[in-house]
């Protein structure tokens, strides 16, 4: 692949590599939902990232397009997301996710 | 020169603030650090030519998006004493399954060779101009349908935060 401006393509898909690594890990790693969600953030970023540098190196407008509607959906996830937390919360007044177990038994 | 020493700092800044995101134990601390990511990525749409959404980034994410994630810790009142805790065995159990996970991606991935579209590079493709004649012209069916889901978004978050649901 053709290099811009001394950095290749690889290096792009290394980094959002390991973003998107962070970001599962984070998932796993976390119990308080509100950082599950801000882990899950980090994970489309990533995503987001590597279509603008997709889109830069196969000189593609289509890509740029994609991370807009990746934005708006991120946008309403959250917001609804953010919601059911503050349910959760007034009922259960924890934001632990491992007090939603419910449908486990 | 200067992009490259740029990239491998934004590159440093974003995954080491990425990391403090996880393994911060107070909540305020993971969203600040989120920020930072945040700016950092926008960084790098700036370095890939892509102003426009690089401005956009950080108005959605920066602005609209952490705020409402700061507004909704400081609302609970969360802070690092409620914040729960783990067991040992599976936080190093999580941290496995993330270093596995990236190792692969990083050892599948590293040898890509990515064959070339054009040798032109054009750097006006990430303008306002270019991309709104795309989104207005090919991804226009899409776009309404994106505002509908921001219309549904909307009512659902209203009607989840109302006070009694029957």
């Amino acid at each position: 692949m053709e290099i811009i401006k001394g950095i290749p393509l690889t290096s792009y898909i290394l980094l959002c590599s390991i973003l998107f690594s962070i970001g599962a890990l984070g998932v796993l790693y976390r119990r308080n939902a509100l950082v599950i969600f801000m882990c899950i953030e980090l994970m489309l970023n990533s995503t987001n990232l590597l279509l603008v540098a997709f889109s830069r190196y196969f000189n593609d407008t289509n890509a740029q397009v994609f991370v807009f509607f990746i934005m708006a959906v991120a946008a309403a996830e959250v917001s609804v997301g953010l919601a059911i937390l503050m349910l959760v919360y007034r009922n259960t007044k924890t934001t632990d996710i491992d007090a939603l177990n419910k449908l486990k038994y | 020169m200067i992009t490259q020493y740029l990239f491998y700092f934004l590159t440093f800044v974003a995954i080491f603030c990425a990391l403090l995101v996880v393994f911060s134990k107070n909540p305020i601390y993971s969203a600040l650090f989120l920020i930072v990511t945040f700016f950092a990525t926008a960084g790098h749409y700036f370095l890939l030519n892509a102003q426009f959404l690089a401005a956009v980034h950080i108005m959605v994410y920066a602005g609209a998006i952490m705020v409402l994630f700061i507004y909704v810790i400081m609302m609970l009142n969360l802070n690092q004493e409620i914040e729960p805790h783990k067991s040992s065995l599976i936080k190093i159990a999580a941290t496995l399954c993330g270093c596995v996970l990236g190792l692969v991606l990083v050892a599948a991935l590293r040898e890509t060779d990515v064959v070339a579209v054009s040798d032109y590079t054009n750097p006006g493709i990430g303008l306002i101009e270019k991309l709104g004649n795309v989104l207005f012209g090919t991804y226009m069916v899409p776009f309404e349908i994106s505002t509908v889901l921001f219309l549904s978004a909307m009512v659902g978050a209203v009607f989840l935060s109302k006070k009694t649901i029957h």
